[in-house]
């Protein structure tokens, strides 16, 4: 036999080496590449504005404590979860987040519709010890957070980082960043960037 | 969304791709489609290891094809039906948003007639429904519970339901405006302005006017200080206005509790004072809830104490 035989394909290892890792790749080639040319996934949804530097900083102690362990950021399209979250979670609006913090398990709610649900008051108290506004919650405490400032120190690095992954930042804003967290605490970033999730389509749909 | 491609290219892409890929599965599966006599079953891959050891190159199970033809066929019949191949939408015309829509419109129908029925009775009408109740409960644990508790008796910070006392009013139509628009009660800081001592005193004159123990002295001195900085809201005998949401002083509830702690500090620091964008401390439900779900929470909360 000829080109399929084993004697080909297993004597010739180069060959065979080559030709799984294009049975392998084809799945990626199919469903990956094509989103990238995608309207709906490229563009942001409209109204979309980059995190400030405050809400950026919270988004990054949200990452750095593993809240996506417990939360997801992703309403998907059912009514239970309409009914307790809000709109579905559409691809314009994660196009300046990188990565998505979209999560996989939900220990704890659902968060992408989660601004100006909750007074910022709530959140701190929340935040603090859950179990005071939410009685069996088994959320821990993340009391460190209202007496940690920001971390001005490296913001405009991190800010320059994501404009050269595309977020429209302009220098004046990069440099204002650090003025913008100055006196302030992981705790405010962190309710500020939780008091902003899922509100740009909110107000869209208003 | 599959049909906002950039170019109709990837569209082609996509279906190149399935397509020979399905093909080249058919394909296989015919090849490798041999059947052998028992005599001939010494055919081997004529790959030989350490001298003598070969492998016998016996054709594919009979039932492991069927299987794989049974496979190809689901998907061919999947991939007419469903969206798949590149921008065709399927046969179906299935998307998962209209699913959803579909499954609003059906919760739609069944619930409405519910809701219609509830939003021509008064709110006193209503709170002595016991259906409404049962349904506005429940709309209270998904939305309300998580500051007001599940009993509606609050939390530090968060008011309490059922102690009739009303910061913004008890009515049915102040309740109803209290959920719809939300509520923003701020209480200033008056560190600056009162000092140490300053605070200390207020704060012994305020929990005078509640009947709560205090230093009689410090009351006194605190008096005047009241009286020039906290009238304007709080009113000339602390009663407090529902038109800005101040509370009313003399009587024994609190939100943020009566200890001379608790009380010193709204004085200092103030409440509520950090907002951040459009946050309203009782945010606003219009855009959550439907008029006919805050007609039903509305008669809850104020069946909660009439």
């Amino acid at each position: 036999m000829s080109f399929f035989s084993h004697q080909t394909l297993e004597t010739k290892l180069p060959l065979l080496i080559i030709l799984m890792a294009v049975v392998v790749s084809i799945g990626g080639l199919v469903l990956n590449i094509p989103i990238f040319f995608q309207d709906s996934t490229t563009k942001p949804v409209a109204g979309l504005k980059p995190y400030t530097a405050l809400q950026l900083e919270g988004r990054d102690i949200y990452i750095r404590e593993g809240c996506h362990g417990c939360h997801t950021q992703m309403v998907r399209p059912f009514r239970s979860e309409n009914e307790r979250y809000g709109h579905y979670s559409v691809a314009g609006e994660f196009v300046y987040d990188h990565p998505f913090q979209w999560g996989s398990r939900r220990t704890g709610p659902d968060l992408a519709r989660l601004g100006e649900r909750y007074s910022d008051e709530w959140h701190r108290v929340h935040l603090r010890n859950p179990r005071d506004v939410v009685p069996d919650s088994n959320m821990p405490n993340y009391l460190w957070l209202a007496t940690t400032p920001a971390d001005a120190g490296t913001i405009v690095k991190r800010m320059g980082a994501l404009k050269i992954l595309g977020i429209p930042y302009t220098d004046a804003e990069i440099n204002a960043a650090p003025t913008e967290l100055e006196g302030k605490t992981e705790e405010d970033a962190l309710v500020a960037y939780m008091q902003y999730l899922g509100m740009t389509l909110k107000r869209t749909i208003r | 969304m599959m049909s906002d491609f950039t170019s109709g290219f990837w569209s082609i892409y996509i279906i190149a791709f399935t397509v020979l890929g399905f093909a080249f599965c058919v394909f296989l599966l015919l090849a490798m489609n041999r059947k052998i006599s028992k005599e001939e079953q010494q055919e081997t891959t004529k790959h030989v290891w350490d001298g003598d050891l070969a492998e016998y190159n016996n054709p594919l199970p009979g039932w492991w094809r069927i299987m794989f033809w049974g496979l190809l066929a689901f998907s061919a019949i999947y991939l007419i039906y469903y969206p798949g191949l590149g921008s065709f939408e399927g046969v179906g015309k299935w998307s998962s948003v209209g699913q959803f829509e579909e499954e609003m419109a059906q919760l739609e129908a069944q619930t409405k007639p519910l809701y219609d029925r509830y939003s021509v009775m008064s709110v006193q009408q209503v709170a002595q429904d016991s259906v409404a109740m049962g349904m506005a409960e429940r709309l209270f644990l998904n939305n309300c519970a998580q500051c007001h508790g599940s009993d509606a008796r609050g939390a530090i910070g968060f008011p309490n339901l059922r102690s009739g006392a009303w910061n913004w009013g008890g009515t049915p139509e102040a309740i109803q405006e209290s959920i719809a628009g939300g509520r923003t009660g701020v209480m200033t800081p008056f560190a600056e302005v009162l000092g140490d001592a300053g605070a200390d005193q207020v704060t012994a004159f305020v929990r005078a006017l509640s009947g709560l123990d205090h230093d009689a002295g410090a009351a006194a001195a605190g008096r005047p200080l009241f009286e020039e900085n906290c009238v304007s809201c709080h009113g000339e005998n602390g009663a407090g206005s529902q038109a800005v949401g101040a509370p009313d002083l003399t009587d024994d509830i609190w939100v943020y509790s009566s200890s001379d702690r608790a009380i010193r500090e709204s004085i200092v620091y103030g409440r509520n004072m950090e907002m951040t964008g459009g946050t309203q401390a009782m945010p606003a439900h219009k855009d959550l809830l439907s008029p006919g779900k805050i007609h039903l929470l509305t008669a809850y909360v104020w069946g909660l104490t009439n």
